[in-house]
């Protein structure tokens, strides 16, 4: 099935535009359950109540109030939040174009595939050059009252879309470096990069699989047929003692599996 | 565990686990490395009362507390499966506390869009020896690890990264979370006119800047709400005041931890007396570092290395990664 567009724009770069649909990339693959009232199993529903009486109040007599303080609210009239709305645009504006590799992982917060709207040569082409640059583009955009920041890449041929978090989000860690006492010797490092050399490997995302979401599936199906469904039990780790004895014993038992096909 | 626990307090930590790769274990605590947008409008009554959110049946409209309410799962037919709290925790199949690294790949491979939340992974337990090892090894050689682990009853997919001396873990979603190309229906790729091409490519050309201008991140929305209210505040306009506890959940807590004292607490030698009068000298500093395998440029935030290549006139410092910067900058000298 063909997923509908959520929005049409278009994307601009400097004086260029190229028409494009925003499609959402997340799948939501997930089990998701609703709260039943116990009784007769109604769905329920949330209302605002005043806590002194319980009673609930009407959406007609909301007010909504920013905190400024612990304990301290201001309140906003209609007529200040909507000022604060951004003005709505059908621009996704690429601000500025940098290497790929200067966002960090921190920052991707949620993906979008865009595609053509009409000019499939532009939709292209832009990919493209994109991917030739090895470069992403920053981009800002309005949709239904917010904004939004964004990084634009290749994938496969495609325009991405990622949004990005906010700065204001971004918890800041800067460099930590171990005192002398705690820093691994020559020794330990060789080991070390032996090891992960071993386990070194491609990255292929189709390898790992969502058990927990596979094993509700199976619980919920099985519970609909009347049966009753069993699980593996926790497994307990056992802690080894001595770092380079526990990295000579990993590289070993790498080898010997090395021995039997290429992965484990 | 627990006596580690009370030697080193915990300052409330997300979740503790450990790192396991091969044979070797490292111990450590999970900090979100997002904090929370505070942009949330908080809903008043009529008479500036805050409200609070209730459940009511949808049928019989009856307020209901915690002990009325139970979970189901819709089935096609519009039935609903029940399902108790027993049941979900008997699924959580493995109770282990293990991050398994069950592989090591280049950092650039990991696809941006699987990457869902970023947590900073401080060391924990007795020795931080191994937690050291693994994170230099990893930023030296430009590697990111794949893990899976069990946190709160659910299994998650992360990558391990190693930046500036630290390790971080980014829930990653599963492959069967995103949608293909041909899931979303997009046409089949195409190779452009070349004219087309050299027209984006001079297009991107002309945006192209060195690095990142962290204002294109700002959040002005934050900012302007923060600015009128304060105003208002100021002028004494429609201020009401709201007796609240202090914020004890999950949210809160990200931006009430330091974690940067967490790691240093955790991994420095020096750091750890508590009379620190007199600097190191600067010679022992650099055994140090030189026995911990990197020399001063790993010290360097990415932007510090890319100023010096800039200084140098390196070429094609632009699209070098943090390690790529360094091995440039060792080679010129």
């Amino acid at each position: 099935m063909v997923a509908r567009a959520m929005w049409k724009a278009d994307l601009s770069l400097g004086e260029l535009k190229v028409p494009v649909k925003l499609y959402a990339a997340v799948r939501d693959a997930k089990v998701h359950f609703r709260l039943l009232h116990a009784t007769d199993h109604a769905p329920v529903k949330q209302q605002m109540v005043d806590p002194e009486t319980e009673q609930p109040v009407s959406s007609e007599g909301f007010k909504r109030a920013v905190a400024v303080d612990r304990g301290v609210y201001v309140v906003l009239t209609d007529e200040e939040q909507a000022a604060l709305a951004p003005k709505p645009s059908r621009l996704i504006s690429i601000e500025e174009v940098v290497a790929a590799g200067a966002v960090d992982e921190r920052w991707f917060d949620r993906p979008y595939y865009l595609g053509p709207d009409g000019d499939d040569e532009g939709y292209f082409a832009l990919a493209e050059a994109l991917k030739k640059r090895e470069a992403i583009g920053i981009a800002r955009w309005v949709l239904r009252n917010k904004r939004y920041v964004g990084a634009l890449q290749a994938s496969g041929g495609y325009l991405l879309l990622d949004t990005l978090r906010y700065a204001q989000e971004i918890v800041e860690v800067a460099a930590v470096r171990p005192g002398a006492n705690r820093a691994p010797d020559k020794r330990e490092i060789a080991l070390a990069e032996q090891l992960i050399g071993a386990l070194e490997d491609r990255f292929d995302a189709n390898e790992f699989r969502d058990e927990y979401q596979e094993q509700l599936q199976a619980m919920l199906a099985a519970k609909a047929a009347g049966k009753v469904v069993r699980f593996p039990k926790a497994v307990k780790r056992e802690q080894p003692d001595s770092l380079v004895a526990s990295l000579q014993a990993s590289l070993k038992a790498k080898r010997k599996d090395a021995g039997h096909g290429r992965r484990a | 565990m627990a006596e580690e626990r009370e030697a080193a307090p915990n300052p409330r930590a997300f979740w503790s686990g450990t790192l396991t790769f091969g044979l070797v274990s490292v111990p450590v605590d999970l900090y979100p490395a997002v904090r929370a947008r505070r942009t949330a409008l908080r809903v008043l009554g009529p008479d500036d009362q805050p409200l609070v959110r209730r459940y009511f049946c949808s049928v019989d409209n009856k307020a209901l507390g915690p002990d009325d309410i139970v979970r189901g799962y819709e089935n096609d037919d519009g039935s609903f499966t029940l399902v108790a709290d027993e049941e979900l925790d008997a699924l959580a199949p493995r109770k282990s506390r293990d991050i398994d690294l069950r592989r090591f790949v280049e950092r650039e491979e990991i696809p941006r869009q699987l990457l869902e939340r970023p947590y900073v992974l401080a060391p924990a337990g007795d020795s931080t020896k191994a937690y050291h090892l693994l994170a230099e090894t990893m930023e030296r050689t430009g590697k990111a690890g794949i893990a899976t682990f069990v946190m709160r009853g659910k299994e998650y997919l992360a990558a391990i990264f190693a930046e500036r001396g630290s390790l971080r873990a980014v829930t990653m979603r599963f492959a069967s979370e995103l949608r293909t190309p041909d899931d979303v229906g997009l046409p089949r790729v195409v190779r452009s006119p070349a004219e087309r091409r050299q027209e984006m490519e001079r297009a991107l050309a002309e945006l192209t800047e060195d690095e990142l201008d962290l204002k294109l991140l700002d959040d002005e929305y934050a900012s302007a709400l923060r600015e009128l209210a304060e105003l208002k505040r100021d002028a004494g306009r429609d201020v009401v005041e709201i007796e609240e506890a202090p914020p004890e959940d999950e949210q809160g807590t990200a931006d009430v931890i330091d974690i940067m004292a967490v790691l240093k607490e955790r991994m420095g030698g020096a750091e750890r007396k508590p009379a620190r009068a007199q600097p190191a000298p600067a010679a022992a500093r650099q055994a140090a570092t030189r026995a911990a395998g990197h020399d001063a440029l790993e010290d360097l935030s990415k932007k510090e290395l890319y100023d010096r290549a800039k200084k140098l006139g390196l070429s094609g410092r632009s699209g070098m990664s943090r390690a790529a910067l360094i091995a440039a900058l060792r080679k010129a000298g």
